[in-house]
């Protein structure tokens, strides 16, 4: 099979993750900025941090022969500190020349905080005035619901952005349907005991289509699984799907989302 | 969405949902030998079992969890979400 990982972070993952996922069929890993499991002292730190995503990161996957792409931004889980955050988001403009860049993420809400919402309206503000595709993460667990409702709703309050150039991600069961029928493209994310198993996954794709919707690993420094995506092909290999059908979920509709980025390039 | 070649759901997933079963009924015995019944957490758990006499269980048992307010809080004062809405009335 061939597919993409829309969402990994690989900086958190060793070289080894790359050669195994290349061997299952891997053709580009996309990598948000997020948090690092600790905050960040000063902007200075993300000025490094997106260094590491746009160049050695992509050179790091290069020597197996996989495309690297990213997103920019502070996550919302460092978004308290508003001044840290506009000094962060300034130093993105230029960051966004690099032609590895896909857009802004992965920005959105953790705990639904008005310092969280601040810095999200900056962001998408940032979206808008660069023409850029739009990551969302939304809040975990018991926060997830009403954090996907005021993300969704800022967003399409927002006339300058189009939905389907916004990917709203780790949606489940009860979020899934108020994203797609806003227009956006939603993520299902593959990830222990927090998120979706493979079955749930599946079964979200049987009962909302799988039109405008993507899987993900989002591996990181946390009990994650990198080859989270090719195992759910092989839960929908078990339900009797075919490869045309696992070929669209897991390459083509990644591929046609990221596409609307000039700079997302397959060989 | 549906497979070409649809294959029978509780030959598929029966034993991991028996096992998964199991899993809970061991984890609400371990927890009430303890004596963590007050934890909301716990409370929050048993709750949501409700919502499996419902149509949509899973959706239904997320929501049974969740925050069901729309306002923001004022500041977030930790990262980590801990499963169940604390202020959820008992």
């Amino acid at each position: 099979m061939r597919y993409i990982e829309p969402h990994a972070h690989m900086v958190s993952r060793t070289t080894d993750d790359y050669v195994a996922m290349v061997t299952a069929g891997c053709k580009a890993v996309c990598e948000p900025a997020f948090w690092a499991g600790f905050d960040r002292s000063s902007a200075n730190g993300f000025y490094d941090y997106f260094c590491q995503l746009t160049d050695y990161e992509p050179k790091r996957a290069a020597k197996f022969g996989l495309p690297h792409y990213c997103w920019l931004c502070i996550n919302p889980k460092e978004a308290e500190d508003i001044k840290l955050a506009d000094e962060v988001i300034a130093l993105i403009p230029e960051f966004l020349k690099n032609d590895t860049v896909l857009g802004i993420g992965e920005i959105g809400l953790n705990k639904n905080s008005r310092n969280e919402m601040n810095v999200l309206e900056k962001h998408v503000n940032l979206a808008a005035e660069n023409n850029q595709l739009i990551l969302v993460h939304t809040p975990h667990l018991e926060d997830k619901r009403k954090g996907t409702k005021l993300i969704v709703d800022l967003i399409k309050s927002d006339s300058r952005i189009d939905p389907g150039r916004v990917l709203i991600d780790h949606v489940e069961e009860h979020t899934a349907k108020y994203v797609i029928d806003a227009g956006f493209w939603g993520g299902l994310t593959l990830y222990p005991e927090s998120k979706c198993t493979s079955a749930r996954a599946i079964d979200i794709l049987e009962n909302f289509g799988s039109e405008r919707l993507w899987m993900n690993s989002a591996c990181d420094w946390g009990v994650s699984v990198p080859l989270a995506v090719p195992y759910a092909a092989l839960e929908m290999r078990r339900r009797g799907y075919d490869d045309d059908i696992i070929d669209r979920v897991f390459y083509r509709n990644p591929v046609e989302f990221l596409s609307q980025c000039p700079n997302f390039k397959l060989r | 969405m549906e497979p070409k070649d649809k294959q029978n759901t509780v030959d598929l997933y029966f034993m991991e949902a028996r096992a998964k079963l199991i899993d809970i009924a061991a984890f609400m015995d371990r927890v009430e030998r303890d004596g963590y019944t007050e934890d909301f957490r716990y409370k929050a758990f048993k709750d949501a079992l409700k919502a499996l006499d419902s149509e949509n269980r899973a959706q239904d048992v997320l929501m049974s969890f969740s925050d069901p307010t729309d306002e923001l809080i004022p500041v977030a004062t930790t990262k980590a979400a801990c499963g169940a809405w604390p202020d959820k009335p008992q």
